[in-house]
C-alpha cells in the first residue's frame, strides 16, 4: 500500500503562529528546536523543516511586528538537533542567491555527517533588493536568471559533493595511507553564474548528495524540480488541484531520466483536531481568529491595498476605498502583482459572503487544513495520498512547540493501523525514509 | 599577591596538529569525521575545566605548502565547517566554550554573524568567533569573485615568513576587511535590544520594533542594512577572537581593534613581554582584550620519545607556535613564567590527540591548580564568563538611555 510521508514545519516568521496562546514558548530558544524536532521523531516523521528569512519584513516602511519576528540560522540549529535526535531528517532553506557553492555545499556535506545521512536543502531563490541589502553582492539577480543560477548552483554542488570517491579515506595507520591516491578529484566549472576551481574539502557525505528539496508552483518552478528536486513542497490545496499538480510534475520527470518515486510531491499543510468533527471545526475556526487578530487582519489589507487603511474598523465591512497602484507598501513578503483585480476579487468575496474586514482575510488566507477527529483527519490523509493528490505533508503547527502532540498522539497511530504509515524506521537515513535510493 | 588564575583552551583540529598524530594508535583513524570523535575531544576538555576549544578551519583542502594544495595521501585531509560542528557539540557540552574558526575573505559578514549568534543560543551563551583571513589563491579559485595572486613566499634570518610589497597590501586590506566584518557582526549582534521581544497581546505586538535598529554599515568592500533576523545572543555579544603572528604589515591592528582575545605566538617570555608591550600599544577603544599565547604541546612522561616516534614517521610541522615536548610540571613552570610577562592565559595545541589532550585536562589542569594557577570548577555558565569578560553593552540601547 502506498505510504505517507510527513514532515514538521517549525513555525517560523508568520500569522500561522499564535504567540499569544499561553501555551506558546520562545521561538528561539534552542529547547523549543529540540522539543518539536524530538515529537516529530517520537512520530516516526520523514524530516524536520526550518525555514529562512533574510531580512526582516516590512509594512509601510516599518517593521512589522505582529507576527514572530526572528528566528537563528537554519543549518547552524539543525547541526545542533542533529545531536539530539537519531533518525529524523534534518532540512535547510537556504537561499542559492546570495550563497556561494563551495561554503554551502561543505555546510550541507557537514551537516550529513553530522547526522549521519540526515541532511536536506530546500532550494530558494530571491531576485528581491530589499533583501540583497544585507548582501556583498545587494539585489543583482534579475528576475529571470533566478532558476539559472540556483540550477547551476545545484549542479555545481553534485559535482563538488562527487569529486570524493565514496572510499577516499582509508587511514590506515600501518601503511601510513590516509587518502587513497587519486580519491579526490579536482573540479573545474565555468558556468554563466560560476567560475569554481580547485578541490573540494569535505569528504562524501553518508548520503552522498543531500536530499533536495524545492518549492514554486510556476512552470520553471515545476521544471527545476523535476530535474534536480528529491522532494517538492507544493501548496494545493484540494483533492483535484493536487491530482492536476501531481500528475504534471510526475510526468516531466521522464524527460529527466528519473522515475516517479525519485520526486516525493508533499503539500504544506494545517491541521486542527477534536474530539468530534464538530469540535474540531470549533477549534479551527478558533485558531483562525487567534491567527487574525484585529491588527493583523488590517495589515493583510493593506498589503492587498498598498495603501495605510489603519482608519478603518476590522470587524467592519471592507470600506469604499480603490487600491493604490504604485508597488512597495509591503517588503520581505511576495508582492502583489495586479493590486486591483486583488482587491476586485476580495471585494466580490466580501459583498456575497457579508464578510467583516477580519472574517473576509480570515476567509482568503486560509490554506490547506485537515479538520476533524482524528479518524476523520487520518482518513482525509489517506485519500489524498491514496489518489495521488500528494506523497505526503509538511505539517504546520500553529503552536511551539507543543503543536504537534496533539497530531502524533492521535493521528500516527490511527494512519499505522490502516497500514500508510510506518511504525518505525526501517532505514538509517532521509533518502532511506523517503524511499528515494541513493543519490546517483 | 594573588594573581588571576590562567586562562586554559585547546585548539582542535583532525587528529592533532603533528602531521603523523593520526597514526599514533591511540587515535580511532576512521572516525575523524564523525561526530562522535570530536564529542569525545570536547567532553575530555570539559571535563578539564578549560575555558574554550577551538575548531580549525579553512575554504580550501589542508596543505602543508604556502604556494597551493599538495598531493600528499599520507595527512589528514578534509574538514568539517566549523561552525556547524560547534553547533553539534553544544548539546553535548554543558560549560566548554566553542570557538569556530570562520573566514571573513570569502563569506558573507551577514551571514557568519548570524551564524555566531546562532551557535550561542544553541550553546547558551558558549559562543566565540576565530576570525580569519585568507590569503591563498587557490582558495579565491573556489569562489571565482575576486583575484588574489599567489603569493612568494621568503624567510628573514631568523627563518621567519616575511610577505613581499605585493603581498603585505593584500594582507592589509584583508585585514582591514576583517575588521569591518567584526564590526558588522557586533552591529548586527545589538541590533536587536536584549528586551525587544515584548509580546503584548493588548496591542497585538510580538516586538517594540523601536527596540530593532538598522545597522547601516557601509564600508569600502561591503554594505550591510541590518537589523539581525536572529534576536540578540545570550552572552549579547559572542567571543571574538584573533590569532596574529605578528608577522603582518599591521601587526596586531586587528585584534586591538575588533578583538576580545587575541592569541599570540611567543618564543621566549622575553618575546612574550615584546608582543604583550606592542599588542597593548595598538589604539584601541577601551574595551577589554585579554592576550593568550599559543604552544604546540607534546606533554607528558613519555612525551619526548612520542615526539620522536611521530617525527620518524612524518616531519614536524613548520609551526609558527612555540613547540614544547616535556612533563605536565615543565609545562606548568613555563606556562607560569611566562604569565610574568603579561600572557593571560593559553591555547594549547596538542600534537596528538587524544593522548596530549588527556596529559593536558589530567595531568597539566591538576598542576596548576594545586599551585593556584587554574580553576577547581566552572564559576559561571557563559564563556564571557569563563573569560571574566563582562556582558557586552548594547551600543543602541546605550545610545538611547545617553538621549533621556
Amino acid at each position: 500500500m502506498k505510504q505517507v510521508h510527513l514532515a514538521a514545519h517549525f513555525p517560523g516568521v508568520n500569522n500561522t503562529t499564535v504567540w499569544a496562546d499561553p501555551r506558546s514558548r520562545s521561538q528561539i530558544d534552542f529547547t523549543s528546536f529540540a522539543d518539536l524536532a524530538r515529537t516529530a521523531e517520537r512520530g516516526k516523521f520523514d524530516f524536520f523543516f526550518l525555514a529562512e528569512g533574510l531580512r526582516l519584513r516590512e509594512l509601510k516602511g516599518r517593521i512589522h511586528d505582529l507576527d514572530v519576528v526572528g528566528r537563528p540560522e537554519s543549518l547552524t540549529v539543525l547541526a545542533a538537533l542533529a545531536s539530539v535526535t537519531e533518525r529524523l531528517g534534518l532540512a535547510a532553506t537556504v537561499n542559492a542567491t546570495f550563497n556561494e557553492p563551495y561554503e554551502l555545499a561543505r555546510r550541507l556535506a557537514t551537516l550529513d555527517h553530522l547526522s549521519a545521512g540526515r541532511a536536506a536543502w530546500n532550494v530558494v531563490t530571491t531576485s528581491d533588493a530589499f533583501t540583497g541589502e544585507n548582501f556583498r553582492r545587494g539585489g543583482y539577480l534579475d528576475r529571470s536568471e533566478r532558476y539559472t543560477r540556483a540550477e547551476e548552483f545545484v549542479r555545481l554542488s553534485r559535482e563538488l559533493w562527487d569529486s570524493w570517491r565514496p572510499d577516499a579515506v582509508l587511514a590506515d595507520q600501518e601503511s601510513g595511507r590516509f587518502l587513497r591516491s587519486g580519491a579526490v578529484s579536482a573540479v573545474s566549472h565555468r558556468g554563466r553564474h560560476f567560475t569554481v576551481e580547485g578541490r573540494f574539502n569535505v569528504p562524501r557525505g553518508p548520503q552522498g548528495h543531500p536530499v533536495i528539496i524545492q518549492a514554486g508552483d510556476s512552470d520553471e518552478g515545476r521544471e527545476f524540480a523535476a530535474a534536480n528536486a528529491d522532494v517538492i513542497f507544493s501548496r494545493h490545496g484540494t483533492l483535484e488541484e493536487g491530482r492536476a499538480f501531481y500528475a504534471d510534475v510526475k510526468r516531466r520527470l521522464a524527460a529527466h531520466g528519473r522515475q516517479p518515486h525519485q520526486l516525493k510531491i508533499m503539500p504544506a499543510a494545517t491541521f486542527a483536531l477534536g474530539d468530534t468533527d464538530a469540535e474540531a471545526a470549533e477549534r479551527a475556526a478558533e485558531i483562525r481568529r487567534q491567527q487574525v487578530g484585529p491588527q493583523t487582519a488590517i495589515a493583510f489589507l493593506e498589503q492587498i491595498w498598498g495603501r495605510d487603511m489603519s482608519a478603518y474598523d476590522p470587524e467592519g465591512p471592507l470600506p469604499d476605498v480603490e487600491p493604490a497602484v504604485e508597488q512597495g507598501v509591503s517588503q520581505g513578503r511576495v508582492q502583489v502583482s495586479d493590486r486591483v483585480a486583488v482587491a476586485a476579487r476580495w471585494r466580490a468575496v466580501a459583498e456575497e459572503k457579508e464578510l467583516s474586514i477580519r472574517e473576509l482575510v480570515i476567509h482568503m488566507t486560509g490554506r490547506q487544513s485537515f479538520v476533524g477527529s482524528p479518524a476523520t483527519v487520518a482518513a482525509q490523509i489517506e485519500e489524498f495520498v491514496r489518489t495521488d493528490a500528494a506523497d505526503g505533508f509538511i505539517l504546520v503547527p500553529h503552536l511551539t512547540p507543543g503543536g504537534l502532540d496533539d497530531f502524533v498522539d492521535r493521528v500516527v497511530p490511527l494512519l499505522q493501523e490502516r497500514g500508510v504509515f510506518r511504525t518505525d524506521y526501517a532505514g538509517a537515513t532521509l533518502r532511506d525514509h523517503l524511499g528515494l535510493g541513493g543519490a546517483a | 599577591m594573588t594573581r588571576a588564575p590562567l586562562h586554559l583552551a585547546v585548539a582542535l583540529d583532525g587528529a592533532g596538529w603533528h602531521p603523523a598524530a593520526w597514526r599514533d594508535p591511540a587515535v580511532n583513524a576512521r572516525e575523524l569525521f564523525t561526530a562522535r570523535h570530536w564529542a569525545g575531544l570536547v567532553a575530555e576538555a570539559e571535563r578539564g575545566l578549560l575555558d574554550f576549544v577551538t575548531i580549525e578551519d579553512a575554504l580550501g583542502l589542508q596543505t602543508s605548502r604556502l604556494d597551493g594544495p599538495d598531493e600528499r595521501t599520507g595527512e589528514v585531509r578534509g574538514r568539517f565547517d566549523a561552525v556547524l560542528l560547534a553547533a553539534a557539540l553544544a548539546p553535548l557540552t554543558t560549560r566548554i566554550g566553542l570557538v569556530p574558526t570562520a573566514t571573513t575573505t570569502h563569506t558573507e559578514p551577514f551571514h557568519v554573524a548570524i551564524g555566531i549568534a546562532s551557535l550561542d543560543h544553541v550553546s547558551l551563551g558558549r559562543a566565540g568567533w576565530r576570525v580569519q583571513v585568507s590569503a591563498r589563491a587557490w582558495e579565491a579559485a573556489h569562489f571565482g569573485r575576486r583575484q588574489i595572486p599567489a603569493l612568494i613566499p621568503k624567510r628573514d634570518t631568523a627563518g621567519q615568513w616575511v610577505p613581499d610589497e605585493q603581498a603585505r597590501e593584500l594582507i592589509a586590506d584583508l585585514f582591514e576587511e576583517a575588521a569591518d566584518a567584526v564590526e558588522v557582526a557586533r552591529r548586527l549582534w545589538d541590533s536587536w535590544e536584549d528586551d525587544a521581544e515584548i509580546r503584548d497581546v493588548a496591542t497585538g505586538r510580538f516586538v517594540d520594533r523601536d527596540k530593532l535598529h538598522y545597522i547601516d554599515f557601509a564600508g569600502s568592500r561591503f554594505s550591510v542594512k541590518g537589523p539581525s533576523i536572529t534576536p540578540r545572543p545570550p552572552q549579547g555579544q559572542p567571543v571574538v577572537t584573533v590569532l596574529d603572528h605578528g608577522g603582518s604589515p599591521v601587526p596586531y591592528e586587528l585584534p586591538a581593534r575588533a578583538a576580545d582575545v587575541v592569541l599570540v605566538t611567543p618564543h621566549s617570555r622575553d618575546h612574550a613581554r615584546d608582543i604583550v608591550e606592542q599588542v597593548r600599544s595598538r589604539p584601541r577603544d577601551g574595551h577589554p582584550l585579554k592576550v593568550l599565547a599559543d604552544l604546540l604541546v607534546h606533554v607528558g612522561d613519555d612525551a619526548a620519545g612520542r615526539k620522536a616516534r611521530l617525527d620518524e614517521l612524518a616531519a614536524p610541522p613548520e609551526s609558527d607556535a612555540y613547540t614544547f615536548a616535556g612533563t605536565a610540571a615543565e609545562l606548568a613552570d613555563l606556562l607560569l613564567d611566562w604569565r610574568e610577562a603579561g600572557i593571560e592565559g593559553y591555547r594549547l595545541r596538542p600534537a596528538a590527540v587524544p593522548s596530549d589532550l588527556a596529559a593536558i585536562t589530567r595531568e597539566l589542569a591538576p598542576e596548576l591548580r594545586r599551585r593556584g594557577a587554574f580553576r577547581s570548577r566552572y564559576e559561571a555558565a557563559t564563556l564571557r564568563g569563563h573569560l571574566g569578560l563582562p556582558h557586552a553593552i548594547n551600543r543602541y540601547a546605550s545610545q538611547k538611555a545617553d538621549i533621556a
